[in-house]
């Protein structure tokens, strides 16, 4: 019997599930096992009945829920609701889902300031008032994580998650399993750079120019991007993108993480300890350009990133 | 008033979109909406961070064309602090998006549009899917999922990320393409070549000849067309000038910097999506006899405004579709048709810029400083021309950004192809629910 399977993208970008689908020659095994009974991305099935004539939510039962994307507005809030009721395991996919992802940096401002802009002052927009009707759901107060919503049973963090991690997740629910997650490793634990835990020193400098190494030699002949003087996330972020085998994939393109699996462990505080993994290198970690929205790039749910008193105008 | 048929979600498309159609007493189409329903607010959230780090930021906007959004970022970057990147760096950036961009053209033709064609568009929605596809064809639905994992492994082993990429930064790219590389990649990019041809050959054998009714009716709207030529009219994907064509194929050429001339964006109270329109047209309407102002993007439209396509075969391709519908072609459905040829395309100058020998220059990057200064990038996504308008301060920090994105231009198009599905496919109360997938059609043709 195939295990079913709600699938649904919230505030999302569509590449977790795009990630799904590069689980690869693997996918072609573990999709008979599963039945998906709603996916947005795939499968026809409508939350109205098929006819567009039904009046509440229909979201059918199921034994997974995997959901993408933070919860931006009252109609997701609504269904992600409904899915919690519906399923017995719900899995949160991607940096979106877990802690907010990069759409959650919009809590740096007041809602309005956002719409003000949308419809008011691009260069190209006629200015209108913001749109309202009952078919265009209005925003929640921030964007939240879905685990401030409703409980989650098990995260796959990353943006996008890594596929190995996704089939793991999904073969571990086939074989009875109830938990997984991630080990609690950095992304440095997996690098294979060379450390010697100095730095030039001196202020952390901007993404202006690009590593040094050479080319024709592996990873493990190129200088720590830290140590190098530039700002890489991995000392506070967690191990995984690079997959079962691979190495960190901004690392593989010769360029620094920026901390998007999230941090290692729950209650770790990622700014405080990048600060700290800065310093200890040499380096001094109040010059970095635009420090706050930098260090939590995809982690500003869960009340990290807020709207900051006024500035003086610049 | 009559009854209101709710359909929600709007599936396999990439977004969040919902129709509503409300009929009359006796049964028959009054009116339809085609409601996008999230806003997630990058205009905003991106004012105070650094012009260097979008490139990587604003490609969160689209899993699906990643690439598109940070190619079309790391352009407006290079403009913002004004340097042009060396010529290896262009190709790299050219041949990442071609590899990106045959990946999506696959998953688009096979996941999410073949189910309604192999499939059949009034069959059960729970085997009209990818899961219905493996089954019925479970040799090719095998062949595509290994051809998809071929772009991304190709991608990955290369930049590292093969969605959100991190390669493209202003004054090129992060790293040369060694030698090894190059021996990696290209027999992959032959294998994705050939199965490009095959894709093409076994639409038109097996796909195309049986629907062409539907082709003929479905969606079908007659309004104007934009896209990227180069300076010889070749279709282009990185680089080149906008052409925006009338329905009657007459049309203007004009630089990036001048799109706010052109295209103004209206905003309805019942969308987050605005609705960009022609403005020298006149006022935007959607009246589906005598529309004002819409034109369509994406390959449709793309195939249109060239003159022709820059590779050989996909030339014989274009040459034999013009022959068969004109130009401009205006059924919708032929958007599945435009796609593989561009499919095509982008698999030819995959192998092209690989043997390139400049392809391996060390010569990647120029120096940059930040300035104040405003810069435009475009390039064509899946969906369509995306225009990131970016302005900066001495710190390099964006004070003002304009984003329009592909999807985002075929708005009013999108709305006027539903009213028009619907008014043909529902009548007198009729309706099952294969009708109400034929009018989600008239959105999937669009989608990337
Ligand atoms: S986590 Fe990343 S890939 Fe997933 S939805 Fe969010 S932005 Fe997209
Ligand atoms: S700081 Fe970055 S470059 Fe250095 S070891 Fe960690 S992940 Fe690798
Ligand atoms: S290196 Fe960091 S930002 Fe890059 S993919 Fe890995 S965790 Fe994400
Ligand atoms: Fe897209």
């Amino acid at each position: 019997m195939a295990v079913k399977v709600v699938e649904d993208w919230l505030n999302a970008c569509s590449g977790c599930e795009i990630s799904i689908l590069n689980i690869g020659d693997a996918l072609l095994g573990i999709l008979p096992q599963l039945e998906f009974v709603h996916m947005t991305a795939l499968i026809d099935h409508k939350f109205f009945g098929q006819l567009g004539d039904g009046t509440a939510m229909d979201i059918p039962e199921a034994v997974v829920g995997i959901v993408s994307g933070g919860v931006r507005n009252e109609e997701m809030k609504h269904e992600l609701e409904e899915i919690r009721k519906k399923v017995k395991f719900l899995i949160s996919l991607g940096s979106c889902a877990c802690y907010g992802g990069v759409p959650a940096q919009a809590n740096m401002f007041k809602n309005e300031e956002t719409f003000e802009k949308v419809f008011r002052q691009s260069v190209t927009t006629e200015p209108a008032p913001d749109p309202k009707d009952p078919n265009v759901p209005p925003w929640t107060s921030t964007c939240m994580a879905v685990d401030e919503v409703v409980k989650v049973d098990i995260a796959i963090p990353g943006c996008p998650p890594h596929p190995d991690w996704i089939a793991e997740a999904i073969t571990a629910l086939l074989e009875g399993k109830t938990a997984w997650s991630l080990p609690e490793r950095s992304v440095c634990d997996t690098c294979p750079v060379i450390r010697e835990q100095k730095s030039g020193g001196g202020p952390v400098k901007r993404w202006l120019q690009n590593m040094e190494f050479n080319p024709e030699e592996g990873l493990e002949k190129m200088r720590c991007i830290n140590e190098q003087g530039f700002l890489c996330m991995g000392p506070v972020t967690l191990a995984g993108c690079a997959g079962k085998t691979g190495v960190p994939r901004c690392i593989q393109a010769r360029t620094p993480c920026r901390g998007c699996f999230g941090p290692i462990r729950k209650g770790a505080r990622p700014m405080v300890e990048m600060m700290g993994a800065l310093t200890s290198v040499g380096l001094d970690p109040k010059s970095l350009v635009d420090r706050r929205a930098m260090m939590n790039r995809y982690i500003g749910g869960h009340g990290v990133l807020t709207v900051l008193p006024a500035r003086p105008a610049r | 008033m009559g009854k209101v048929i709710n359909i929600q979600p709007v599936t396999r498309i990439e977004g969040h979109a919902k129709v509503v159609i409300t009929l009359d007493d006796a049964g028959n189409v009054a009116d339809t909406k085609f409601h996008v329903q999230t806003l997630r607010g990058f205009e905003k959230f991106c004012e105070g961070r650094p012009v260097e780090e979008m490139p990587r930021t604003v490609c969160h906007i689209c899993g699906i064309c990643p690439w598109a959004h940070h190619l079309a970022s790391a352009k407006a970057a290079d403009a913002c602090y004004g340097v042009t990147p060396p010529p290896a760096a262009v190709k790299l950036r050219r041949l990442m998006q071609n590899i990106a961009y045959v990946s999506d053209k696959i998953l688009h033709f096979y996941f999410l549009a073949a189910p309604d064609f192999v499939i059949g568009p009034d069959a059960d929605y729970s085997v009209r899917n990818v899961v219905g596809i493996i089954q019925a064809a479970p040799e090719i639905a095998k062949q595509v999922v290994h051809m998809r994992h071929l772009g991304a492994q190709i991608l990955e082993h290369f930049a590292g990320r093969a969605i959100h990429p991190t390669f493209a930064v202003p004054g090129g790219v992060s790293k040369p393409m060694t030698e090894a590389d190059r021996q990696y990649t290209l027999p992959l990019a032959k294998e994705l070549l050939e199965f490009s041809k095959f894709s093409l050959k076994f639409a038109k054998d097996n796909v195309f000849p049986k629907y062409i009714d539907a082709i003929k009716s479905i969606g079908v709207i007659k309004v104007g067309y934009l896209g990227t030529v180069t300076e010889d009219g070749a279709l282009d994907f990185y680089d080149g000038k906008l052409r925006l064509m009338k329905p009657d194929g007459a049309y203007d050429d004009f630089a990036y910097e001048q799109y706010v001339d052109y295209i103004g964006e209206w905003v309805e109270p019942w969308s987050y999506q605005k609705f960009p329109y022609a403005k020298k047209w006149g006022k935007l309407s959607l009246d589906l006899d005598n529309p004002v102002g819409v034109y369509r993007t994406n390959c449709l439209a793309r195939i249109n405004v060239a003159d022709k396509m820059a590779t050989p075969l996909a030339q014989k391709e274009l040459e034999e579709f013009r022959a068969a519908f004109g130009r401009p072609a205006h059924y919708t459905l032929l958007y599945h048709y435009a796609r593989l040829i561009e499919l095509l395309q982008c698999a030819e100058q995959t192998v092209e810029l690989l043997n390139d020998p400049e392809i391996t220059s060390t010569d990647i990057r120029v120096p940059i400083t930040p300035r104040a200064a405003r810069g435009v990038g475009c390039v064509e996504a899946p969906r369509g021309t995306l225009i990131h308008d970016y302005e900066c301060d001495a710190n390099g920090l964006i004070t003002k950004l304009n984003l329009i994105v592909g999807t985002t231009h075929n708005t009013a198009a999108i709305n006027m192809s539903v009213n028009q599905a619907a008014k043909l496919c529902i009548k007198d109360g009729k309706y099952d629910q294969g009708a109400l997938n034929k009018v989600e059609m008239a959105i999937r043709a669009y989608d990337p």
